[in-house]
């Protein structure tokens, strides 16, 4: 076999990819050893996050070095990760389903570029940048008129009462921001998916009677459904990784497990960025050491995610095709 | 008699149908009203946003950015500036070369097994919050390597951030160039280096200008994975020491300004938080526009 330096420079340039990944997922695990075993299956069902008492000489607990006291769960964490990104899938899929179609039917093909541009200049929006839209007007917003206005309305219903006593941050200001974020990337896959729904489909519908309506919701979303899911996907994994903007309007909550739609909350990656000064007070590192086992449940969760989005839309063309013929 | 029930029948079927007719139509016109609401509740937060960057940021918009550095030290934001500016020029001059290189190498050869794979971890990285990526990082560059909070392990970090990107979307320009030009430059006697610089390249060069422009966006807008890497200076560089600086003390940068800045209870603090986020949204609509611009000048039918 001959050997042809020009790709094997290629190659270990592009080598350089799976390298990177398996070192990050490599020295986690490494760093995170000992939290590891300190922590136990427990770590993901406890509530308490707990760095014990720094001032104190360690204890040798299970084995390791620990402050005393310190209890190192993330329960919380988890469910405000998912409670936020699903609340945000609830709020996003019905708008951006809506606005696809809007845009792909009603709107004039001259306008539909501006309009698409516009939401696609959202997608590389920074997202401190919705942070800061959250801060400055999202959360004021919640804070004095949705949410007593909820709380008033519907406030014996316990998900939606203690909206009057809170500043606004919390799990629907977070909710929405991370709706904001992704409806972009489910509108424009929609949109994507319905423009290519072949005209033969669309004129066989209207041959059969139907309403415009009935040819878009009958007809052609039947097509497009693979494509929408996997786009959902995809936005999900998005928003469980998703940092700064979260962090911002959250609120920050600790310890304790939301129990209404104001609630202040913390998600895995928020609480990553808000704690790591704090954790760096710990002299035996372990709190440390219990974050870098949080980057990787977060890592595992948002894996599966993208796994599923790339079963859902691989091999599938955009338009999922029903007659043998094509 | 028999008629008389025949012809009742068909007229009460009638007003059947043209009911159920109704609903639908009524069912339909509520459809596409709501779809419009949709839009415009989509549409509508995206305005707003924009507005009150743009509103906010206009108010906050003096000379003195560009000059004097945050608070403490000053009144500006040119420490930021100059930090966004270094870490991202640092962060595209290591990523480039290797997300092209492998965008070069997947489109070429990649057509295999190996590539296959390749192209699979890539996404699995792409699809890696960022914060995850900071985080190691912060261990490894930070403290296992002694690099300690500089602009090296912040450009570093969003290095592995853009090298997907770059790589499928280099990878994706390439493919459009079709497979005919190749084979002429081979039978014309041409080296592999020089049918994929001296003429796949070049036809691709649009597309992989614009992914290296979108990397540019994405590490101008990045925050996370920057705070424990780069950490944050009220400090331009030492231009006395400049490599020295570089190496060794942490920097600023605009999106850490507009988190913290934001959280700070003065109007002033505020104000250098719209300032800075209008700065990063006319330079990501700066390359959004350039994106387009470079994607409508080259295209193969």
């Amino acid at each position: 076999m001959k050997i042809r330096p020009f790709r094997l420079a290629l190659l270990a340039l592009s080598l350089l990819i799976p390298a990177a990944l398996a070192a990050v997922v490599l020295f986690l695990l490494i760093y995170a050893g000992p939290a590891l075993g300190f922590n136990g299956f427990g770590f993901i069902s406890r509530i308490t996050w707990n760095l014990g008492d720094l001032y104190s000489d360690p204890v040798t607990t299970r084995g390791v070095l620990v402050p005393p006291g310190a209890s190192y769960g993330i329960l919380v964490f988890v469910v405000g990760t998912l409670l936020s990104s699903g609340i945000a899938i609830l709020i996003a899929v019905p708008l951006s389903v809506g606005a696809a179609i809007f845009l792909s039917e009603i709107v004039p093909p001259r306008v539909r570029p501006v309009l698409s541009m516009l939401v696609e200049l959202v997608a590389v929006v920074p997202s401190v940048v919705f942070g800061l839209w959250g801060i400055a007007v999202l959360v004021p917003f919640i804070g004095n008129i949705l949410g007593p206005a909820l709380s008033d309305t519907l406030g014996f219903i316990p998900i939606f009462a203690g909206g009057n006593s809170g500043g606004g941050y919390g799990l629907l200001a977070a909710a929405v921001v991370l709706a904001l974020m992704i409806t972009p990337i489910i509108a424009t896959t929609l949109l994507d998916a319905l423009m290519q729904v072949p005209k033969e489909n669309r004129e066989s519908a209207f041959a059969l009677g139907a309403t415009h309506f009935e040819v878009v919701s009958k007809a052609m979303m039947p097509m497009v459904r693979t494509t929408l899911i996997g786009g959902i996907v995809l936005a999900l994994g998005r928003a469980l990784g998703e940092t700064m903007a979260v962090l911002m309007v959250s609120g920050g909550g600790l310890n304790i497990l939301p129990s209404s739609l104001f609630s202040p909350i913390s998600t895995i990656a928020s609480f990553i960025v808000s704690q790591l000064d704090s954790a760096e007070g710990d002299p035996t590192n372990m709190a440390v050491r219990s974050l870098a086992e949080i980057a990787l449940v977060l890592f595992i969760i948002t894996l599966i995610t993208n796994a599923g989005a790339k079963l859902l839309t691989s091999g599938l063309p955009h338009v999922h095709l029903r007659s043998k013929k094509h | 008699m028999s008629i008389s029930v025949a012809k009742s029948t068909s007229t009460s079927a009638k007003t059947v149908r043209s009911a159920q007719e109704l609903r639908r139509i009524v069912t339909s016109k509520i459809g596409w009203i709501a779809c419009g609401i949709a839009l415009l509740l989509v549409i509508g937060p995206l305005l707003d946003i924009v507005w009150v960057v743009a509103y906010n940021g206009f108010s906050a918009f003096r000379p003195s950015l560009f000059y004097s550095s945050t608070p403490p030290t000053g009144v500006g934001l040119w420490n930021a500036i100059e930090g966004t500016i270094v870490i991202s020029l640092c962060a595209m001059l290591v990523a480039v070369p290797i997300g092209v290189g492998a965008g070069i190498y997947l489109s070429e050869y990649g057509n295999n097994r190996l590539g296959g794979t390749i192209r699979f971890l890539s996404d699995v990285l792409t699809g890696t919050p960022s914060i995850v990526l900071g985080y190691f990082s912060y261990i490894v560059l930070v403290g296992l390597l002694g690099w300690g909070l500089a602009a090296p392990a912040g450009a570093v970090t969003i290095a592995i951030l853009i090298v997907p990107y770059l790589a499928r979307i280099t990878e994706l320009a390439l493919r459009q160039v079709p497979v005919a030009m190749r084979e002429a430059g081979f039978a014309l006697g041409a080296t592999e280096p020089t049918v994929i610089f001296k003429i796949v390249m070049p036809g691709a060069l649009s597309g992989v200008v614009t992914g290296a422009l979108l990397a540019l966006a994405i590490s101008v807008g990045e925050t996370a994975p920057l705070i424990y890497t780069a950490g944050f200076s009220a400090y331009p560089l030492d231009l006395s020491h400049p490599v020295h600086s570089f190496l060794t003390s942490q920097i600023g940068y605009l999106t850490y300004v507009i988190w913290s800045f934001i959280e700070q209870p003065d109007a002033q603090s505020h104000a250098l938080a719209f300032a800075a986020a209008l700065l990063v949204m006319l330079f990501v609509l700066a390359i959004n526009i350039g994106v387009r611009l470079a994607v409508r000048r080259t295209k193969f039918v």
